[in-house]
């Protein structure tokens, strides 16, 4: 069965479910959506669901910046009948090294000038933000009132039922199998349930994104990398902002719901497509967390799970077109920071596929910068 | 009479008890068309507490089958996933040392 779009999306996380309701927003008749498995399969719905202004490069903080923005309305702009359980009671992020506080201090420069509202905090300021908190060995902190929580199922559940109202066709379950061209330029996707031609792809697919790009003959740096998480049973309000160490790879915060959401990041993890859950993840989580905060040593784990980090080079997305490969678009590389991220980059992706001036230039977040050697390394990832 | 009477047990009928789902909440769900048990379990929260779906997942998959007329064999259901039981952080932080 052959059909044709005017623009198709591959994947339906929140990047691609944004792109195809603002694709959709902007006058694009016939947008389709295609999904290998189930909406937030992918590194979207195992994600910590934090959303942070305190990046410590430029595009990072823009693009955080604007999303929290527009997340404080989105659910009267996609007219959502759920709520998508975003709160703000900020961001923690502790430094107990004299490089981390240095680094830190670098970061909030930067962040004052982008007009985000962070700032350091002394180990007693941060006994009065978080009392449950172990200041043992601590220098001191950053922190923004305005990061916080997003629920990425309700979020993600939120752009795909607005899209399906202004016409998007959302396939699950559907894989795409190849990504055929007329001379360079992109003819179409060959999918388990059919052709589609169209003249627009992007491909918004995480990890994967680097194998659909193969199949237009381009080598993306993207690489999968497995984080795990694990979350409690709900508890009584005991902690406001998430709390976050580099220091110990970690990060904890208490959900809307009541449970703990907490990750540490392992900078030994092989880079593959490895999903599994380990014994050793809930051991040294537990071990690291109940350091920081010994009441909850009392609260029970209920599961453990895990997911893909999306990678690049400088742990920066890419964004944009692909120049060897017209029609062909890619959103990804989001490094563990996409969801917080994708209000605005579904905006920006939207613009520049149907040919329009995006909200700001988006050259600094291109592909290219690889070969250029231009990279914005993000020092603030767990 | 009887449809209201209907309407009221699904209001009362508890599906998941960790996570406070009703009947009424699965109905309405499957109704718009959404009959994955994955889906159903990231925007219900149904299957998400302490008992980890031990006691909902075969009767959301029996509701299931019984909207869309599809065997019960044939629902999906979501990745069963660590841990069995709840266990404290600090009984895991201790790790392989006993008491």
């Amino acid at each position: 069965m052959t059909k044709t779009a005017d623009a198709v999306v591959i994947g339906g996380g929140i990047v691609g479910c944004a792109t195809a309701y603002n694709l959709a927003k902007l006058g694009c008749k016939k947008v389709v959506l295609v999904e290998e498995k189930y909406l937030t399969s992918g590194a979207t719905g195992r994600c910590g669901a934090g959303v942070r202004m305190q990046w410590g490069t430029e595009p990072n903080c823009i693009l955080a910046r604007d999303s929290i923005k527009m997340l404080e309305n989105l659910e009267e702009e996609l007219e959502y009948p759920g709520s998508i359980e975003f709160k703000q009671s900020g961001y923690l992020l502790l430094a107990y090294t004299e490089k981390m506080v240095e680094q830190f201090h670098m970061n909030i420069g930067l962040q004052h000038r982008l007009g985000i509202p962070s700032c350091w905090v002394t180990p007693e300021e941060v006994k009065e933000i978080v009392p449950h908190l172990n200041t043992q060995g601590l220098h001191g902190a950053t922190y923004c009132p305005k990061d916080g929580h997003c629920n990425p199922f309700k979020t993600t559940d939120a752009y795909a039922q607005a899209a399906k109202r202004l016409g998007v066709e959302i396939l699950t379950y559907t894989k795409v199998t190849d990504l055929p061209r007329n001379s360079d330029k992109i003819k179409g996707i060959e999918t388990t349930a059919g052709i589609i031609e169209t003249p627009l792809v992007i491909a918004c697919a995480g990890a994967y994104t680097r194998q659909l790009a193969r199949l237009v003959g381009v080598d993306l740096p993207i690489y999968p990398e497995r984080h795990q998480i694990l979350v409690t049973e709900p508890v009584e309000p005991l902690l406001g902002p998430m709390v976050m160490s580099f220091y110990h790879g970690t990060y904890c915060q208490q959900v809307p719901h009541g449970g703990f959401l907490m990750g540490l990041g392992d900078p030994h993890e092989v880079k593959d497509f490895n999903e599994d859950s380990t014994w050793q993840f809930l051991h040294e989580t537990a071990a690291k967390i109940t350091f920081m905060l010994p009441v909850l040593k009392e609260v029970r784990v209920v599961r453990q799970w895990s997911g893909l980090y999306d990678l690049t080079p400088d742990k920066t997305q890419i964004l944009g077109a692909i120049p060897e490969v017209p029609g062909f678009f890619v959103a990804a590389g989001f490094s563990g920071h996409g969801f917080m991220m994708a209000p605005v980059v579904g905006k920006l992706m939207a613009e520049v596929m149907l040919g329009l001036e995006p909200q700001y230039p988006i050259e600094m977040y291109g592909v290219k910068r690889f070969a250029e050697g231009s990279l914005y390394v993000e020092p603030s990832v767990v | 009479m009887a449809g209201k009477e209907y309407a009221k047990e699904e209001e009362f009928t508890i599906i998941c008890r960790c996570e406070d789902v009703i009947l009424e909440e699965i109905h309405s769900f499957i109704s718009r068309g959404i009959t994955d048990m994955e889906q159903l379990k990231r925007l219900l929260r149904v299957g998400m507490g302490p008992c980890q779906g031990r006691t909902c997942s075969a009767l959301l998959a029996g509701e299931i089958a019984r909207t869309t007329g599809k065997y019960v064999g044939d629902i999906k259901f979501t990745t069963f996933r660590p841990l069995a039981a709840p266990i404290k952080l600090g009984i895991l932080a201790r790790g392989e040392s006993h008491d």
